[in-house]
């Protein structure tokens, strides 16, 4: 292997960021290689939420480094274009485009960003709805889908720019309880297919199955850290311990 | 009192016709004019350049807080003194077009203001920049919900537009007006004129109701 393939897709480094008086991310370090399935799991507050969305700039953070294929996390807006080229993210409340239709949605980065043609941007909806099986929704708005739909949808938007990394930040908690596995279905095969994904989940049953990694957060630290079957089954201190008891 | 006489305005048919079609044509181009002016004006408000920003909303707050005949008199009368000399009719579109604007600033920032932040955010994500998610994101459904606020301003300027018969622009006021300093039909010429532009505010009215479902239809 070269070198540039060992090195880490994503490298965060002692990352610390305080909102105000409190300090939410106290130093954090994590290595994400390819193909990586990393679940960040925690109590609210705990920050990993925030932490997840330093990774493609939506959180500045005081110090520590960050960076994404080799491109570094910093402020200007060529920069973070840059970033986000290689960063896909999807949100807990999905955040479709409301007047725009599925295809659409899914096409207008593409278009806009990187100059599809209208041909192209077709193919490229067509192609991305189909993967997460809503080849039949094209034409519907936001509004016509539902919760487990619009997600699948965010997906697919964020797949159309080819990222080389996904970041998932609780994306099935805004969802009614049978809606969740058709998301999870989704997020699943993109992880068999070798997508690198960076998930923050209540999902505890998809961290363990799934995930090739799991972080503990707590306190604004990383608690503990490793392979997800080995810490559920046997968790290496008391506060994940209760954490993974009080979730069930 | 006088009987009354509609047919004594039938010579002066031509005179009201071209002030008709003079009003809703300025109205028609200061609108178009005005929008875009809020538009690029609620663009800066919201995010563009700090100083940028404080140059709209002095702006804004001057057109808001004078009168519209004022500002018609001061482009007309006060600023051929600086040089700048301009006819009666580019200084009615000039003088709505600048009022329009700060109001319609006002009305589109309320709706961009409106726009959940996790659509900027998604956005941003698929590496727009923010005038990017501005434009493509942001601004059309922010028209949809601002859309009848806008509607009525609309109304207002076009009815506010009579007031540039006062600098001789030849509206349909300025018609009404000479048509009855030669019959002395006061009664009858602003009657058909009130009625005229009772008429074309349903009309406006019901056109932008149109407009908007079309460019903006409920999904």
């Amino acid at each position: 292997m070269s070198p540039a393939e060992t090195r880490p897709l994503v490298e965060i480094k002692d990352i610390r960021k305080s909102f105000g008086p409190l300090e939410v991310l106290k130093g954090i370090s994590m290595d994400v290689a390819q193909g990586d399935v990393v679940a960040i799991i925690g109590r609210s507050g705990s920050g990993k939420s925030t932490l997840l969305r330093t990774i493609n700039g939506l959180e500045t953070f005081d110090s520590g480094s960050i960076s994404v294929d080799g491109t570094p996390v910093i402020g200007g807006e060529k920069e973070l274009k840059a970033l986000r080229r290689k960063v896909g993210m999807v949100f807990q409340q999905f955040n479709l485009f409301p007047h725009l239709t599925a295809a659409e949605n899914v096409a207008l980065a593409p278009k806009v960003v990187l100059g599809a043609g209208a041909k192209e941007q077709a193919e490229t909806a067509r192609e991305m709805l189909e993967k997460v099986g809503l080849g039949d929704k094209l034409g519907n708005y936001p509004s016509q889908l539902s919760g487990g739909q619009q997600q699948r949808v965010a997906i697919a938007r964020a797949l159309a720019m080819h990222p080389k990394v996904l970041l998932c930040d609780e994306i099935t908690s805004a969802l009614d309880p049978e809606l969740v596995n058709e998301v999870l279905r989704v997020v699943e095969t993109l992880a068999k297919d070798g997508m690198t994904l960076i998930l923050v989940t209540h999902e505890m049953r998809f961290a363990r199955d799934v995930g090739s990694k799991l972080v503990f957060m707590h306190h604004g630290k990383v608690h503990e850290e490793g392979d997800p079957k080995t810490l559920f089954a046997k968790p290496g201190t008391p506060e994940l311990a209760q954490f993974v008891g009080s979730i069930g | 009192m006088r009987k009354l006489d509609f047919s004594a305005l039938l010579p002066y048919a031509d005179a009201l016709v071209e002030g008709l079609i003079f009003t809703v044509v300025l109205t028609l181009v200061s609108t178009l004019a005005g929008i875009a002016v809020g538009t690029v004006g609620a663009w800066a408000r919201t995010s563009g350049p700090r100083w940028a920003g404080g140059l709209v909303a002095a702006y804004v707050e001057v057109i808001r807080n004078t009168p519209f005949i004022v500002q018609l008199f001061f482009i007309f009368f006060g600023l051929p003194a600086a040089g700048v000399k301009l006819s009666e009719a580019s200084a009615a579109f000039l003088a709505m077009t600048i009022n329009l604007g700060a109001y319609s600033t006002e009305i589109i920032r309320a709706g961009i203001d409106a726009t959940p932040k996790g659509h900027w955010e998604a956005g941003l994500s698929l590496a727009m920049s923010r005038f990017e998610v501005f434009r493509h994101v942001v601004l059309a459904p922010a028209f949809k919900k601002v859309w009848p606020a806008l509607s009525s301003q609309i109304i207002i300027v076009m009815l506010g537009s009579s007031v540039v018969s006062q600098i001789s622009a030849e509206d349909l006021t300025y018609a009404a007006n000479f048509i009855q300093s030669r019959n002395f039909r006061a009664f009858e010429v602003y009657f058909l004129v009130t009625a005229l532009y009772l008429a074309l505010s349903i009309a406006m009215r019901a056109a932008l109701a149109a407009l908007g479902a079309k460019l903006f239809p409920k999904v």
